[in-house]
């Protein structure tokens, strides 16, 4: 189960090099993981670079081309190569600058579960006893709501808004990296190296983050990128029903939510955005599926 | 065990069962579920076209198409010089409907009227709280502090009692939540402990009976053979509860469905180029307007208004917003309305000029606040893009707009308070048709802090709407409507954004069909083709 | 066994009244006057406003108000909605079947073609078909589902005009609905076409819905294969001369359903949120659907009492999956 020797855990870095070759020789076994992994960085730069490579600002609306079909379309010109929304504005732009959204809010969503999550399931599965039976029972409770729901709740009481969908979603998702860790943490607890080291003084925390964690990095590795294309998915969801970022955010689950309306006069306004978000999570979800499969051939799942 | 009731269940279903074939059916497509069925309860439009309007008749009713009154059931009335009685002659031989918890045994009478108005006026009695209801119309058109008493004077006469005058009651009456409900129904159900019965299971005079309700789905009604009116010419009438309006549109291409309402602005281009349907279009009883907080600086400046106003280009709105459905507003009464003032002239589209005012005001550079509706109405059907517009025309006179919303309810209620920080979007459909439904309501000093968005009490304005109210004909009261629609003009409390263009289309089986000028959607009077 | 069952209905208790705190709470803490949204852009007196929220009882201490909706809940009253006034157990008990219809037509949709699909995957791993129903499954497993939605009706309703756009029959057939289950009812009915009408209003939804469980059973299926038939077992077994098929009918797929059933059970949650989307796009008159509407008219008691009974439908599901899993593995039931 473990990645690393923890034995080795302090050791030279030539282990690590190798091991980090070893990693990436699986994992580039896998075409489909290298292809996401080439779109997710596709992505990146063009969601920092989105000033630059976008044609038109996001939000300037063009008064003159309203529901402008894409190029290829009869009436389509190569000015608005994806077409524009019912204001005049360039799909494609709001596409390019929508990827900024997306992928900072499964940035951001996953940061913050993460910590919690692994600080959380540590507390939980270390220490036992009530705090255990406290931490996991909320857990209980949040995991008996189907998630969408919740977060609907939820943002309906912050306010409907990116941010608060972003803190919601990240409540959703928190007990599964709650569940993984304190799991991990409790199978590696009473184990002889871990007592080893216990006996010879070190303090909890250090235990805890030299020696315990490492060893439950590879699940958590996979959860994080699965809660990644999640987080994505859940806030497009919410902005699609008006919960999430509001308009004119060019955010694509919002775009859609604005598209509806036109959805048998102008298909590229619908299309497009739905489109962004179905391979977004594609790619994640290929990268996903290769790192596990690299990290763990006994993980694999198929 | 379960074979034999699944038989049984089987044997009486198509007992039961009769082709839709054989009767005329009349499919609406209507864009959300009733709140329920009595009218009085309620505000939602939805709820009066699915109850107030097919199932239910008034002492006077709306003429068809019209804004006039006209005798529901009452055949006549008269009104005492003081403007303060006001006697019924109740219509004869009316029949109530039955329906398998309830048979009348008598005509429609006075004691009819008693009940319907005494259930929303006396607090005390016990009707009053059954259902947990709130008679929001009753109490928002000021019915408990109106009406002093109702008194029966013999079955078929009635006299209201008012304390002061009141120009547009009978138009009230004629309001849905005036609708008359059975008195002998009422009293056998609260006999047999179910009083809600009546409420959930309505039973009028009106066109059509009521058959059967499935929440979000469908309710359906059938023509009501006694109706005093003459029984309709369609047998069914069924509403199809389609909340998505281009699935509305959807079924009414494939027709699923034959009548539909508030189709996408965007998609009615397309519907009148089809040749399988009609296309109604009226100018509704709203209006939308961006309302200023007038308490507060440097929007207390009548100048600093009028020069927003004129950086407005409201041809843009009705273009990108009501996509063509609507007109430019240049009053805060609607074009269809008696008293409406033609001769105003609207503040012209002139960025150059309003940045000019804004200066000379010493408000240039301004930032502030645009409020925008996070829910469709007709009077604004994309609150979210009309202020992203009006934050693109502000910010040409060097105007800088942060858009803000909230829930619906939390915006109603912050819109309202009197230290509300920026302008607000938002509008209103008439109920009875009567300018002072506008005017006072919106914009009478009474109604600062409520109803009155722009915070705005103008002594000038409001004496004339005051004096208006109590004129006893219709010649007087327009005149001072006139004047206060200059005055409204000139001090520009609001930015008079549109009125929707309502559209409905419908196939072309449908005929008789006529659009109501106050918004609702009626079927009497409507017949389809095989 | 029935220890085992008490502890995991013991563990149930606090998670319960974790959801009733949650439910209440959430509601309390939502912004938006309910009792203001009712009276819409006409407003309230103060005086009517403090009236009506005495009616509602939201003027009392919270946790007045949280004894008494608790009382209430262990009596089956989950209060009456504020806008229709019909109390929220029969509203929800009127639409769940409509739910409950969608989401096992999406399953049995979903199982259907999701089981053969890894099944054969897994027998010719591989192949070029194992590539394509893997490739396809996570295809479908990444699908933004109301999007997925909103395309169908394009293609389906809007190009092809080959089914119906929303709602659950066509209007023209009318009959008691005694099971509430339209493709029951409709043939009970005996009206012709009835049947052949719920089942094209049906067909789309259920399509969406079930998309993500039949990508998830495809891709679980095909792994608890490929595991079982590594086993020593079935390796003995083909060893033996056993025809493959028989190998992979018998044994290995009887081993491998174990996982699966699980994974199928504990799609619940997710169906159900899955509804809240699909239902919407579609106008399905069921409970996903009611609660949305139900946050956007800030109906209380609706919102509330519709949070609570899906997290007890989806808590008395996994309970029933557990214990179902813990009959088949009986190590499971000695885990701690």
């Amino acid at each position: 189960m473990a990645v690393t020797d923890p034995a080795a855990g302090g050791g030279t870095m030539n282990p690590r090099l190798e091991m980090l070759g070893a990693f990436w020789a699986s994992f580039s076994e896998n075409k489909g993981a290298v292809a996401g992994l080439v779109f997710m960085v596709v992505l990146v730069l063009v969601a920092i670079f989105a000033p630059l490579v976008a044609p038109h600002a996001p939000d300037v609306q063009n008064r003159d081309a309203l529901l402008v079909p894409p190029f290829w379309e009869a009436g389509g010109s190569l000015t608005y190569i994806l077409g524009t929304d019912a204001v005049g504005r360039d799909m494609l732009s709001r596409l390019i600058f929508g990827a900024r959204y997306s992928l900072f809010i499964g940035l951001f969503v996953v940061t913050l579960a993460l910590a919690a999550g692994v600080t959380l399931g540590t507390l939980s599965g270390y220490l036992g006893g009530w705090v255990d039976t406290v931490v996991m029972r909320v857990m209980d409770v949040v995991l008996a709501f189907p998630g969408l729901l919740l977060a609907l709740v939820l943002v309906a009481i912050l306010g409907p808004g990116l941010m608060n969908a972003m803190i919601a979603i990240t409540l959703v998702l928190l007990p599964h990296f709650v569940r993984l860790t304190r799991a991990s943490v409790m199978t590696e607890r009473d184990k002889d190296y871990v007592v080893a080291v216990r006996t010879a003084g070190a303090g909890p925390i250090r235990l805890m983050v030299k020696t315990v964690l490492p060893n439950c990095l590879a699940p958590l590795i996979v959860q994080t990128t699965l809660s990644f294309s999640n987080a994505i998915l859940e806030a497009a969801a919410l902005g699609f029903l008006g919960m999430g970022a509001q308009p004119p955010t060019p955010e694509w689950g919002t775009m859609l939510a604005e598209a509806r309306e036109f959805i048998l006069r102008a298909w590229w306004v619908v299309t497009f955005p739905g489109l962004a978000i179905l391979l977004t999570v594609l790619a994640i979800n290929l990268v996903g599926d290769g790192l596990r499969d690299a990290l763990d051939p006994k993980l694999k799942r198929g | 065990m379960l074979l034999r009731t699944l038989a049984s269940a089987l044997a009486l279903t198509t007992c039961l069962a009769f082709t839709a074939a054989e009767a005329k059916t009349l499919v609406y497509c209507s864009e959300a579920s009733p709140e329920g069925f009595n009218p009085s309860f309620f505000t939602g439009g939805q709820t009066f076209d699915a109850s107030a309007k097919p199932i239910y008749n008034r002492l006077v009713e709306f003429e068809r198409g019209t804004t006039n009154v006209v005798p529901g059931l009452a055949e006549s009335w008269e009104v005492s010089d003081d403007g303060l009685e006001y006697v019924f002659k109740l219509r004869q031989g009316v029949k109530f409907h039955a329906s398998d918890k309830f048979t009348p045994s008598r005509d429609f009478n006075a004691d009819d009227v008693l009940f319907s108005f005494n259930r929303q006026l006396k607090k005390d009695e016990p009707w009053y709280k059954v259902s947990a209801p709130t008679y929001e119309y009753f109490d928002g058109m000021s019915m408990p502090d109106l009406i002093k008493n109702i008194e029966k004077v013999d079955d078929y006469t009635v006299k209201f009692t008012l304390t002061r005058p009141e120009a547009p009651m009978i138009a009230n009456l004629a309001m849905d939540f005036a609708s008359i409900m059975s008195a002998e129904y009422a009293d056998q159900m609260m006999k047999a402990g179910t009083p809600e019965v009546i409420d959930n299971e309505p039973v009028g005079t009106g066109p059509f009976r009521f058959v059967a309700y499935q929440k979000d789905a469908v309710i359906r009604y059938e023509a009501f053979a006694d109706y005093f009116g003459g029984k309709q010419a369609i047998d069914q009438l069924v509403f199809a509860i389609t909340p998505d309006a281009s699935v509305r549109l959807q079924k009414l291409k494939a027709g699923e469905c034959h009548v539909m309402a508030y189709p996408n602005p965007a998609d009615i281009g397309g519907l009148m180029n089809d040749d399988t349907l009609q296309v109604m279009q009226q100018e509704g009883l709203n209006v939308g307007y961006l309302a200023y907080n007038t308490m507060v600086a440097p929007f207390d400046n009548p100048k600093v208004r009028k020069a927003l106003n004129m950086a407005i280009n409201k041809e843009a709105i009705i273009e990108s917003v009501f996509q063509g459905t609507g007109s430019p507003a240049k009053n805060p009464i609607p074009p269809t309305m008696w008293s409406y003032n033609e001769a105003v002239t609207d503040d012209p589209y002139d960025p150059e000029s309003a940045k000019k005012m804004l200066e000379e005001a010493g408000a240039a550079g301004l930032k502030m606040k645009v409020w925008a509706m996070p829910v469709a109405r007709p009077y604004n059907p994309n609150a979210r893009r009309m202020a992203e517009l009006i934050q693109e025309d502000f910010k040409k006179i060097g105007v800088e707009v942060e858009i803000v919303s909230f829930e619906w309810g939390e915006y109603l209620k912050r819109s309202s308070e009197k230290e509300r920080d920026g302008a607000v979007l938002l509008g209103w459909t008439g109920d009875n048709g009567d300018p002072d439904n506008f005017l006072a309501v919106l914009l009478g000093c009474d109604a600062v802090g409520g109803a009155n968005r722009a915070q705005w009490c103008d002594k000038e304005f409001n004496d004339l709407i005051q004096k208006a109210k109590s004129l006893p004909t219709q010649a007087e009261r327009t005149a001072l409507y006139e004047q206060a629609q200059l005055r409204f003009k000139d001090q520009a409390p609001w930015a008079t954004i549109a009125h929707s263009l309502v559209t409905i289309p419908m196939s072309k089986k449908v005929s008789g069909y006529k659009m109501d000028p106050l918004g609702s959607h009626r079927f009497d009077g409507v017949d389809i083709a095989e | 066994m029935i220890p085992f069952l008490a502890k995991r209905i013991g563990l149930l208790i606090p998670t319960f009244l974790g959801v009733t705190v949650v439910a209440f709470l959430f509601i309390r803490l939502l912004p938006g006057d309910p009792v203001l949204l009712l009276a819409g852009e006409r407003g309230l007196s103060p005086e009517r406003y403090a009236e009506l929220m005495a009616q509602f009882g939201f003027d009392r201490p919270l946790w007045q108000q949280y004894l008494e909706y608790l009382t209430g809940v262990l009596h089956g009253d989950l209060g009456n909605s504020i806008v229709t006034k019909q109390p929220v157990l029969s509203e929800f008990a009127a639409l769940f079947p409509a739910t409950l219809e969608l989401s096992i037509t999406a399953m049995i949709f979903a199982v259907v073609l999701g089981l053969p699909a890894g099944v054969i995957a897994a027998v010719r791993r591989g192949s070029v078909f194992d590539h394509t129903v893997m490739s396809t499954a996570l295809v479908g497993y990444s699908m933004p589902i109301f999007w997925w939605g909103l395309l169908l009706i394009i293609v389906f309703s809007g190009w092809l005009g080959w089914t119906p756009v929303s709602g659950r029959i066509s209007l023209l057939y009318y009959f008691p609905t005694p099971t509430g289950f339209m493709l029951i009812d409709s043939l009970l009915s005996g009206q012709k076409g009835a049947f052949g009408s719920a089942v094209s209003h049906l067909i789309l939804p259920a399509i969406v819905l079930g998309t993500i469980p039949l990508a998830v059973i495809a891709r679980q299926t095909r792994s608890a294969m490929l595991e079982v038939l590594g086993e020593d077992y079935v390796r003995t077994a083909r060893a033996k001369g056993l025809a493959p098929g028989r190998v992979v009918g018998l044994h290995a797929l009887r081993n491998a359903l174990i996982p699966v059933i699980t994974t199928i059970g504990l799609q619940a949650g997710l169906l159900l949120a899955g509804a809240i989307l699909t239902e919407t796009i579609f106008s399905w008159p069921g409970v996903g659907k009611w609660l949305v509407d139900s946050i956007f008219r800030r109906d209380y008691q609706v919102v509330q009492g519709g949070l609570l009974l899906i997290a007890g439908i989806v808590m008395i599901v996994n309970l029933a999956v557990d214990v179902a899993y813990g009959l088949v593995n009986p190590r499971i039931r000695h885990r701690r």
